[in-house]
């Protein structure tokens, strides 16, 4: 069957793709634009490692069509970074420790950034509640939130 | 001589001892002598039992030896995780 | 090998500190591969299709209108995975739950598989292939598979480990028993006796990273295969076995790995995705999609536990006794023997037995998880221990101090102890501010305490001097979770040089030689010891490299914080050479520079952990707050301390889960009924405060720096900690875990829970 023909913005770049009409964005993402930084941990939506932005909005991209990503922008954890400057969120994450396998990491840091987005300056409970949706199997979460604090401090300046 | 205690179930594959006095030098010796006397322990002895000398687990290493007045527990290969 | 592995209490300039990990940028950038981020050319795709019956005879498989389907370019089954194991009941084991064999023992037993052009036309085929059961009785339950009418899984099972032999087979594969002294006498001795059964329910490791393979077999016998594992050095041996390939020729690269804690060190999909690409003369890669992963891989066992135990109003405990039932699925392992081997592992007791029951249910296979089975014979031993101390009236945390195991304690497992942990976990327990701090209504604190091995076992690294003088470590064990920063820590410590210098990279099965997983909390303690000899073996290399420099005799040269020093009045006040120095003559002195270890690290120890928990338990809706936690466990060294309380709190977390949330439901059709993370609950961010640690440092003499073991023991107290806790909010004991809202509240009601 022939693929539907999709345009989109990547991380700032205009891309063009053909995909199956079941295909998911992160099916997209990961087997036809070679973008492995958004993983499937579960397949319905439950555990957040597909985590990506699309038209600035935090969504699980198993649960989006690659069809419906047409004429959106979507950020993907390969274009957090600026050049070789790390964001404050990743920096963070690493001098914190608050990565074990890794495996959730890039989840965590697309739903950090759109945490810190919409609330600069979160209380704990906040952030514990706003990052609800990121399963991690290996930290306990305790790290994870002092990284995000942190970043939020250093994002604000303080 | 060295005296090894079996764990429970092994005593069972031994003929119901818990104790066994045997003439041994080393870990490879041990078993060698132990499945030669008690052909019940082979199979055991071929999933893998762990020796331990006065408290320290060893797994694999033949050559270990098993010093005279040493306390020798053998115990079964533990998995983790 | 003439490596002395004592401890030598030395003064550390880079062990103990925090930098940053060097596989650190890669994760936080997506640029990582994990399992199923690595692709070949012109790769298919796998599925595998799966009973959906517990337990049923599988009369036929038709798979030739799959073979038909355009697109598929292999279907597999048991006939094309031949019996290579020989006799070897496990390996046989391994064999048939990779590809059901006759039987499907479990909802979720793989009985065929494809490959395909893509994921479309994989589902498409695996839905033309037709599978004649014939469905049989089964059994889920624990304590319902022993009874005397239970259905049958193995008509060929007759218990173990009992003298004589039972005659009629059953659901028991194994009985164990541990223990000594007499505990009928200890228990007269007794003034207060406390007897009670208890239950917790079948748990899954809960990784976030599905199981994925890229397996590639060719015409001549030879493969590669790029997966995530705790062992690749285990699944080559083992996929090399079951598949009848030379072990040499099949090269396996560990990805990098989504969790483990257990469960990826036993082979599911592997073996079916290397004969799936055998077949079909092309690449195959094959990811288990989450439903898959709960049906059929992990998970723990589900056990029922009865506990005895009797102590005098002094509170010296006379006599303890425990008889534990474990699930290992529908194969024997020793899940049971491992609980009974535990249990009253924290304690020094002159009276003690414990006796293990092996038993089959149509689940999916038992994998070790974290510490296995140590956590629910805690849960129960601990529970029993709460009450004895409330009800002779002393303090819990004064009553395991009195009855704490010591060095030169008989354990109940059998050896003498060393040097241990659990003394100072318990004093450093009583002095935390978190026992004094004021509980209100409806709140409860617990304690408890857990135990675990620790294992050595077969190492081998690498460390490589670069013409620049940076080196680059080579090791065999996985990195689950930071052991690359701090096995670099090590290099840099023994060498004398920067952290900064130091790259640890997992090498693969060409090219290094056998390292066993990384499992029993083994990989910094098994691998720093390696890498600490290799360091050495360097070091005596770039000595002579230096006499050769200076021109003088090598008995003259030490090495001192990083330099080769010339020493004596004739040649002391030649300069210092540094590792840069050295290296960029290597090629003048004798060529490349390495040093090498193959060792099998011995003397890990045991280690144990208690922790302090406090929640609120809503009376309306019997739901649990967990307020505040800590862990404290004795860590011999810690290498990279961040590291290590990530260790802490991650166990401490999954345990939490555990107590309160998580268990595998099945239907009366023995489906599982929750094999998703949105009915199988574990904790999320929202569900947990920061999680408190504190590390004690007791050198285990049996390793140059005092390492021991650190990422298991802390998932062994929680069950307990937290039982304790919700038992004395609510006021009523809790004997089944997990403590769900629907529990709680029949406790409360006064009915007994299900």
């Amino acid at each position: 069957m022939p693929g539907l023909a999709v345009s989109t913005t990547i991380n700032g770049d205009d891309v063009e793709f053909l995909c199956q009409a079941e295909e998911t964005l992160l099916d997209v993402l990961r087997d036809r634009l070679g973008l492995t930084g958004a993983k499937e941990g579960c397949g319905t939506g439950d555990c957040g490692a597909c985590s990506v932005i699309v038209d600035g909005r935090l969504v699980c991209s198993c649960l989006v069509l690659g069809a419906e990503a047409d004429g959106s922008r979507i950020e993907t954890i390969e274009g957090m970074a600026d050049g070789e400057t790390l964001h404050p969120l990743q920096s963070k994450f690493l001098e914190h420790a608050a990565l074990q396998c890794g495996v959730c990491t890039p989840g965590f840091l697309i739903a950090a950034k759109d945490l810190l987005a919409r609330n600069p300056d979160p209380t704990e409970e906040e952030i514990r509640f706003g990052l609800a949706g990121n399963l991690c199997r290996c930290t306990g979460y305790d790290k994870i939130v002092r990284a995000v604090q942190d970043a939020a401090r250093t994002m604000k300046g303080v | 001589m060295v005296e090894v205690t079996l764990w429970a179930s092994l005593g069972a594959a031994a003929g119901g001892k818990e104790k066994l006095d045997i003439e041994a030098r080393n870990i490879r010796e041990l078993f060698r002598k132990l499945a030669e006397q008690h052909p019940g322990l082979e199979p055991y002895i071929k999933q893998g039992i762990a020796v331990s000398i006065d408290g320290v687990i060893y797994r694999d290493t033949w050559s270990k030896e098993l010093p005279e007045d040493a306390e020798v527990f053998l115990l079964p290969r533990i998995a983790g995780g | 090998m003439g490596f002395d592995a004592s401890y030598t209490a030395q003064k550390f300039k880079s062990v103990g500190s925090r930098p940053v990990r060097p596989d650190g940028v890669d994760k936080v950038t997506g640029r990582a591969r994990f399992g199923a981020d690595f692709n070949m050319p012109g790769q298919l795709v796998g599925r595998i299709l799966r009973s959906p019956h517990a337990h049923a005879k599988i009369k036929k498989i038709d798979t030739s209108r799959a073979e038909k389907l355009k697109g598929v370019k292999a279907v597999i089954t048991a006939a094309d995975l031949p019996d290579l194991t020989d006799g070897n009941a496990e390996m046989y084991d391994i064999l048939d739950n990779c590809m059901a064999r006759g039987k499907a023992l479990y909802d979720g037993h793989a009985v065929a598989a494809v490959a395909a052009v893509d994921a479309q036309v994989a589902r498409k085929a695996l839905k033309l292939i037709k599978v004649d059961y014939k469905v049989l009785p089964h059994v889920t339950d624990v304590d319902e598979a022993v009874k005397p009418k239970a259905p049958l899984l193995h008509k060929d099972m007759f218990t173990g480990g009992v003298d004589p032999k039972p005659t009629k087979p059953s659901n028991i594969a194994n009985r164990s028993q541990y223990g000594h002294g007499d505990i009928e006498k200890g228990f007269e001795q007794a003034d207060v006796i406390i007897e009670r059964s208890y239950k917790t329910e079948q748990t899954h490791q809960g990784y976030i990273e599905p199981h994925a393979c890229v397996a590639s077999v060719n015409a001549d016998g030879s493969g590669d295969l790029w997966v995530c594992t705790q062992g690749h050095f285990v699944y080559r041996q083992h996929c090399a076995e079951l598949l009848g390939l030379d072990v040499s020729k099949l090269r396996v690269t560990s990805s990098e790995i989504g969790g483990g804690f257990g469960g990826k060190t036993h082979v599911w999909a592997e073996p079916v995705a290397l004969a799936l690409s055998r077949k079909a003369g092309r690449p195959v890669k094959l990811v288990m999609t989450r439903e898959d992963v709960f049906r059929a891989s992990g998970p723990t066992s589900a056990t029922s536990i009865d506990v005895k135990i009797g102590a005098r109003k002094d509170g010296t405990i006379t006599a303890a006794s425990a008889t534990l039932r474990y699930s290992g699925g529908p194969y024997s392992g020793m899940w049971a023997e491992l609980g009974a081997m535990t249990a009253f592992a924290c304690y020094d007791l002159k009276n003690v037995r414990s006796v293990g029951y092996e038993v089959v249910v149509n689940r999916p296979k038992t994998a070790a998880y974290r510490a296995p089975s140590a956590p629910m014979a805690a849960f129960a031993v601990e529970s029993a221990v709460d009450e004895l101390a409330h009800q002779i009236g002393m303090d819990p945390v004064k009553f395991r101090i009195k009855n704490a195991a010591k060095e030169g304690s008989k354990s109940s497992y059998g050896p003498v102890y060393g040097p241990i942990g659990i003394g100072p976990t318990l004093e450093a327990v009583k002095k935390h501010p978190h026992m004094k701090a004021p509980l209100g209504k409806n709140q409860g604190r617990g304690m408890a305490c857990g135990f675990w091995f620790n294992f050595g076992g077969q190492t081998c690294t690498d460390l490589n001097i670069g013409a620049d003088g940076t080196v680059t470590l080579a090791v065999g064990t996985v990195d689950v979770g930071g052991s690359r920063a701090s096995l670099s820590l090590v290099a840099a410590e023994e060498l004398g040089i920067p952290y900064s210098q130091v790259k640890a990279v997992v090498a693969d099965t060409a090219t290094l030689g056998y390292n066993d997983m990384t499992d029993g909390s083994r990989g910094t303690f098994s691998s720093s010891m390696a890498t600490i000899s290799a360091a050495r073996n360097a070091i005596e290399v770039m000595k002579e490299r230096a006499a050769r420099m200076w021109e003088i005799p090598v008995e003259n040269v030490i090495w001192e914080n990083g330099q080769a020093k010339a020493k004596g009045k004739k040649y002391g006040n030649l300069p210092q050479l540094s590792v840069k120095d050295i290296a960029a003559a290597a090629g003048n002195t004798g060529g490349p520079i390495a040093g090498h270890s193959e060792i099998v690290a011995d003397g890990a120890g045991v280690s144990f952990a208690t922790h302090i928990c406090d929640v609120e338990v809503d009376p309306e809706t019997g739901a649990t707050k967990v307020l505040r936690y800590t862990v404290v466990q004795d860590a011999g060294k810690a290498v990279h301390p961040t590291y290590v309380e990530g260790q802490y709190q991650g166990g401490a977390a999954q345990g939490i889960g555990w107590a309160l949330n998580e268990e595998y439901i099945y239907g009366e059709d023995g489906r599982l009924q929750n094999a998703g993370f949105l009915d199988y609950r574990i904790p999320v961010c929202s569900d947990l405060p920061m999680i408190d640690t504190q590390i004690l440092e007791i050198p285990n003499p049996n390793h140059p720096y005092g390492i021991r073991g650190v990422g298991e023991t802390s998932i062994v107290p929680p069950l307990a900690a937290i039982a304790n806790a919700v038992s004395n909010a609510v006021g009523v004991r809790m004997t089944h875990i997990p403590m769900s809202p629907p529990r709680i509240l029949a406790a409360l009601d006064g009915e007994t829970a299900d």
